[in-house]
């Protein structure tokens, strides 16, 4: 159930990233909802799902955007990887973990993205893609944490239900 | 007998006062006397009616007031309806009039054919410069046809599924297109930047390059048709102990504002790279 849910919501996700997310921007950066989506999702206690749910992000991006495939797929896994070791390192402040994952995430979803672009002959510039890019990208991610996280959290309380003590 | 004469007198003297009266009246003697009886009647008419209006008011007002503010909530629920209509016929007065010029430049261009499409969104990633169409392989859209405004070349069909079509801008960093400057009679590669600047780049240090150049395709490669309009030379950059001089564009199209193109569905790209040498093994 959990995992089928992961579909509506990351779709609804990214038609909203490609048509209004992406429109709005600081210097050249924009906001990634899918990765703040998979972040929040991965820092739920009581989620088991985390994984399908990046590999279903990764692959809608891999589908829609420009970049070569595998970088929204393996950034993806990677920053959920890196909520789930948080969230049982920090789970008694979750909000603190999630800024990291976003802030951690996205510097390493734009490292990959740079250097998988500079790869394949697309001639960016690491340091004006970093200081015009990838530092408001970091910003936005992180205005978007906070209500994202709430939202997540409901979601998961709805999948996810506690178990009542006889 | 004796009962009814004096009735008959009063019957006589009444109607002699009446014709009395009457001809007082006609002769107009009575004309101030009338006068003070009838303001004093129509004043306490009027005091009995202003009074009674009042009180009327006064029992009804709570009424009035629900029913006006329900009333007002009707009217403005009215308004805001009326309001987004509003908003609604403006944003088609918009689109009609970008339509219009589209289809003006479709019009002036009659050896090709075009296909019109909406902008339905951008690229995820904010390094690439992407915007998708709505419209795909299902409407004869084709990989590497140009995309193009009515002011001038927008970009090439990098993606096509059945419903839906990915254009590189020309101001993507990825992007690199082969103008001729109007003026200059010059060859030169415009790219893009992570900025969205468009730059030319390769122009022979011969050639005398001036701000306000106009710069279209030139259709070499076989990737662009020529003679699209791309914009204008702001600044030219020329050092000496450089191959190439660099000059900036200004492109005529605003590529953040795009909501309708044209993908020009004639045009068939030439892919020239089994013709580029490679080094042997």
């Amino acid at each position: 159930m959990a995992t089928l849910v992961a579909f509506p919501v990351l779709v609804l996700a990214l038609m909203l990233q490609t048509a209004v997310i992406s429109r709005i921007n600081l210097l050249y950066g924009s906001a990634d909802l899918i990765l703040v989506i998979l972040a929040a999702w991965a820092l739920q206690e009581r989620v088991t799902t985390a994984w399908q749910w990046a590999l279903v992000g990764g692959v809608l991006v891999a589908f829609v955007s420009g970049l070569p495939w595998f970088v929204p797929l393996a950034g993806y896994l990677l920053i959920v990887g890196m909520a789930r070791l948080l969230q049982r390192r920090v789970w008694q402040a979750p909000l603190l973990a999630m800024f990291a994952v976003s802030f951690t995430g996205t510097l390493m979803l734009h490292i990959l993205s740079i250097f998988s672009l500079r790869l394949l002959g697309d001639p960016l510039p690491v340091g004006d893609s970093f200081s015009l890019i990838t530092l408001p990208s970091i910003l936005l991610n992180l205005l978007l944490a906070i209500p994202v996280y709430a939202g997540m959290r409901d979601l998961a309380g709805w999948l996810y239900p506690a178990e009542v003590e006889a | 007998m004796k009962k009814n004469f004096p009735r008959s007198l009063q019957t006589i003297v009444i109607a002699l006062l009446a014709i009395g009266v009457v001809a007082l009246a006609l002769g107009g003697y009575l004309t101030s006397l009338s006068n003070l009886v009838n303001q004093t009647i129509v004043g306490a008419q009027t005091w009995v009616s202003t009074r009674y209006l009042a009180v009327i008011d006064f029992l009804t007002v709570p009424r009035d007031v629900a029913s006006l503010r329900q009333r007002n909530a009707e009217l403005e629920a009215e308004v805001a309806r009326l309001q987004t209509q509003v908003i609604g016929l403006q944003q088609q007065v918009t689109e009609t009039q970008i339509l219009s010029a589209l289809v003006d430049f479709a019009r002036a261009s009659p050896e090709n054919t075009y296909k019109a499409a909406t902008v339905i969104g951008r690229d995820p990633s904010p390094f690439l410069r992407y915007v998708i169409l709505n419209i795909g392989s299902n409407d004869g859209i084709r990989r590497g046809m140009p995309v193009v405004t009515d002011q001038g070349l927008v970009g090439r069909v990098d993606a096509v599924t059945a419903d839906a079509a990915r254009v590189q801008l020309i101001t993507d960093p990825a992007s690199a297109v082969n103008v001729s400057l109007q003026n200059s009679k010059t060859e030169a590669m415009l790219v893009g930047s992570i900025t969205g600047n468009l730059s030319l780049d390769m122009i022979s240090q011969d050639v005398t390059v001036q701000p306000g150049d106009v710069v279209l395709t030139s259709g070499l490669g076989g990737g662009y048709p020529p003679n699209l309009l791309v914009g204008q030379v702001v600044s030219v950059r020329k050092l000496d102990y450089e191959l190439f001089q660099q000059a900036a564009v200004q492109p005529i199209v605003n590529y953040d504002q795009i909501q309708f193109v044209l993908i020009i569905t004639n045009f068939k790209p030439v892919d020239i790279a089994p013709l580029i040498p490679t080094a042997a093994p």
